[in-house]
């Protein structure tokens, strides 16, 4: 659909402390844009629950200014930004049946009574919770009454909704499957979606885009694969995904190759993303499936490696190998027949391409 | 019916099972026996004890068991024959032999005033009686109340090994000696105004302590630990102090002449001659009684508050409910159990109440525990004395069958 703004939600330098000390979010500019599912992912102290409760209302930024769908909300409080929540314990009210937890908002607005079922079935029936209007919250179990706080964030038609660790108290099928679920909910409705985890597989699955917190600042923002494949710097490399480092000093800084000599005195080439000059220390990431063994084809980066550890994983075996000083380079290979003679000790031939090789800060 | 089902060597299940359980639940009474025992001992049947006084009598029908029987036949409607008061000359004579008639005199003196001169004034005279004959008549002349029927009537009834009277006296009825049940004069009806005045500042008492407690448990359930204990402690502090002295403290402060009439009057908010009178009445018994009671609903409010998660506010707030919605609500109906709790034992900790009342209630703010104790102490009417703990006791469980109907005790938390 066209006309959808890009700065439906927009975030100007906005500071935030609890204690005149530390900032806990620094300087954040973050733009949203209509019917995007963003997802804040970053390690636990790193500002993205803050960032969400911000914009919830419930804690006031120190300084700058949070725009929604292009009113300044700073002055507004919780109850008058519209913005439906999913908590991180559903915070379904114990005392209220399932239908009476919907209709609480909807009665909140003074919606006549026919209207406040019709949109209750409705919504029942979109999570498949149709029938349990009657039960207690105590009465359903951990998936259920994650159904129903996704039902109540949406019932009353929020444009924007905010999830704060919602799948965090499941255990991991459930979570898996909730995962798709509350993708599809949300490319069914089309609502904008602000979620906030500490899970990486699940901010990969569901999101759009995503924003990377990491000491109160966005450390990437880009969708899934762009942040996979292709991180900005070491923090995002190292917390999304697996990965194998090297650290180094720049030798040569050319545009679009780098020449990095590592610590046992190889040169590694590498594609330079966050290094400036030579002489500069840098951190090469590398992911575990873009290395070859054996390669056939011409490559920049050859180096023999020995087997320290086979760990069979099913559908694939990780191999621990010593490369280049490096005790802990992991290798993964799918057990296909022909890969099946690995043994511990065994010398291997290891090469990966310039550009899957990135020379980040250190 | 499902098959019988046996464990591996062939045992019922259900008798296996109990075998084994058997020790088990032997070990759990042997632990709860001491406080059972002390229970039944020490609560139980002193209570039983205690609500049997109140309809016994049967000490007096012993003293006087020939005379009670020799009534039986006497219909009332005229002065007793001399097989009557014949039998109760020579009771008498016994009894005063024994030195007993004082307490027949006290006993006696319950069903109708001017006994007590009475009996002793006869005692005294005894010797001088002719034994053969014309008992009334000697009788009479010894004093002439005994020619007052109601004299013989309040005998015959004040000789019954039971009665039921002191439960009308509590409610200020009294049975006249022609059986019908009636109020007592005006003037001294005095139980129910007390019975009702009970009742009004135990209810008072809680709605202040509710008002009081709400926030501060509030407060209590939301602060950060290190502050919260503080404040507990702050709360806690007067648990921890007799309530001998916290009554007087509050008596030093709401005298005439004490700090709070001193402070105002020095700030000019009260001219020195309208000191205000906030002590020996009811103000004072409100004042003093909410405060020491205060704890009691604080502790199962804070409990239950404690256990309410802040992201249902939350919610709510981001439903679109304003504050004040979502505190009526959400929060106010999940302090339900809480209210409950506090509020029922405020309730029936004040409905007892007595050192409070008796030293800053003055007449008109002592309620109907100051009266058992004034029974049980100068009038040395146990009897009353017991029927109205009875009376007391019925009310208080009263409230908690409507405590169990309404929330159900299973309910209560209390800390």
């Amino acid at each position: 659909m066209s006309g959808k703004k890009s700065d439906f939600v927009k975030f100007e330098q906005v500071d935030k402390s609890y204690d005149g000390k530390e900032l806990v979010v620094k300087g954040l500019d973050l733009d949203i844009a209509e019917g995007e599912f963003l997802t804040l992912l970053g390690p636990s102290g790193s500002g993205k629950t803050t960032t969400l409760m911000m914009l919830a209302g419930f804690e006031t930024p120190t300084n700058g200014e949070i725009y929604f769908d292009g009113n300044p909300i700073n002055n507004i409080p919780p109850h008058k930004r519209g913005i439906g929540m999913v908590f991180q314990n559903y915070a379904l009210f114990p005392h209220l049946s399932v239908f009476e937890n919907l209709a609480f908002p909807l009665k909140v607005r003074k919606i006549d009574k026919s209207e406040i079922e019709e949109r209750i079935n409705k919504t029942l029936k979109m999570v498949s919770l149709t029938g349990f209007e009657n039960r207690m919250p105590a009465q359903l179990s951990g998936g259920q009454q994650q159904r129903v706080a996704v039902a109540r964030a949406l019932v009353f038609d929020p444009k924007l909704v905010l999830m704060d660790e919602p799948l965090g108290a499941l255990d991991k099928n459930l979570r898996e499957s909730m995962q798709y679920e509350l993708k599809h909910i949300h490319e069914t409705l089309g609502v904008t979606v602000v979620y906030v985890t500490h899970d990486q597989g699940e901010a990969l699955t569901m999101s759009n885009r995503i924003a990377v917190f990491n000491d109160g600042k966005v450390q990437q923002l880009s969708g899934p694969n762009e942040l996979y494949e292709t991180p900005v710097n070491s923090f995002v490399a190292g917390f999304i995904g697996e990965n194998n480092t090297f650290t180094g000093t720049v030798k040569e800084l050319a545009s679009g190759s780098a020449k990095v000599e590592t610590s046992t005195g190889e040169i590694i080439i590498a594609n330079p993303i966050a290094v400036s000059s030579a002489g500069e220390k840098s951190r090469i990431s590398l992911r575990p499936e873009r290395v070859s063994i054996n390669p056939t084809e011409q490559i920049e980066n050859r180096f023999e490696a020995e087997i320290k550890e086979i760990i069979y994983h099913g559908d694939h075996t990780r191999v621990r190998v010593n490369l280049l000083g490096n005790d802990d380079f992991i290798l993964k290979v799918p057990n296909a027949s022909s890969n099946s003679k690995l043994n511990l000790g065994d010398k291997l031939n290891l090469g990966w391409s310039s550009q899957d090789c990135r020379a980040l800060d250190y | 019916m499902s098959a019988e089902i046996r464990t591996s060597d062939g045992e019922l299940l259900s008798v296996k099972l109990r075998k084994v359980e058997r020790r088990r639940r032997a070990t759990a009474f042997l632990l709860a026996a001491p406080l059972l025992f002390f229970i039944v001992f020490a609560y139980v049947i002193p209570i039983f004890q205690m609500l049997g006084r109140s309809v016994d009598n049967v000490q007096m029908n012993e003293f006087l068991s020939n005379t009670h029987e020799a009534m039986q036949s006497w219909d009332g409607s005229e002065m007793p024959g001399e097989d009557v008061t014949s039998t109760f000359f020579y009771e008498l004579k016994g009894l005063v032999e024994e030195k007993n008639h004082g307490k027949i005199a006290t006993r006696l003196n319950y069903e109708k005033g001017g006994f007590t001169s009475l009996i002793k004034k006869t005692s005294r005279k005894l010797k001088d009686f002719d034994e053969n004959g014309n008992f009334l008549d000697q009788f009479i002349d010894v004093h002439k109340k005994w020619g007052d029927i109601e004299y013989w009537l309040a005998l015959k009834r004040g000789t019954d090994a039971y009665h039921y009277r002191k439960y009308l006296t509590t409610f200020d009825y009294e049975q006249k000696f022609d059986g019908s049940i009636e109020r007592i004069p005006e003037k001294k009806r005095i139980n129910v105004t007390l019975w009702l005045r009970t009742i009004f500042v135990a209810a008072g008492v809680t709605f202040c302590c509710f008002l009081l407690a709400y926030p501060i448990s509030h407060l209590l359930s939301v602060l950060p630990t290190r502050y919260s204990n503080l404040l507990m402690i702050c709360v806690l502090l007067p648990f921890w102090t007799s309530l001998l002295v916290r009554t007087s403290s509050w008596m030093v402060l709401l005298q005439k002449q004490g700090v709070l009439n001193d402070t105002l009057v020095s700030l000019g908010i009260v001219a020195d001659e309208g000191r205000l009178e906030l002590m020996y009445n009811m103000t004072g018994t409100f004042i003093a009684m909410t405060q020491i009671l205060l704890p009691f609903m604080v502790l199962p409010l804070y409990s239950v508050m404690k256990t309410i998660p802040p992201s249902l506010m939350r919610a709510a707030t981001s439903m679109g409910a304003t504050p004040f919605l979502a505190f009526r609500k959400i929060y106010f109906p999940l302090t339900y159990a809480g209210i409950s709790a506090g509020s029922i034992l405020v309730f029936v900790l004040s409905i007892g109440y007595y050192i409070t009342p008796a030293l800053v209630g003055g007449a008109k703010g002592t309620l109907i525990s100051n009266r058992i104790a004034y029974h049980m102490q100068q009038s040395l009417d146990w009897s009353l004395a017991t029927a109205m703990a009875a009376v007391l006791l019925v009310a208080v469980l009263i409230v908690y069958w409507l405590y169990n109907k309404i929330v159900g005790i299973d309910n209560m938390r209390l800390g």
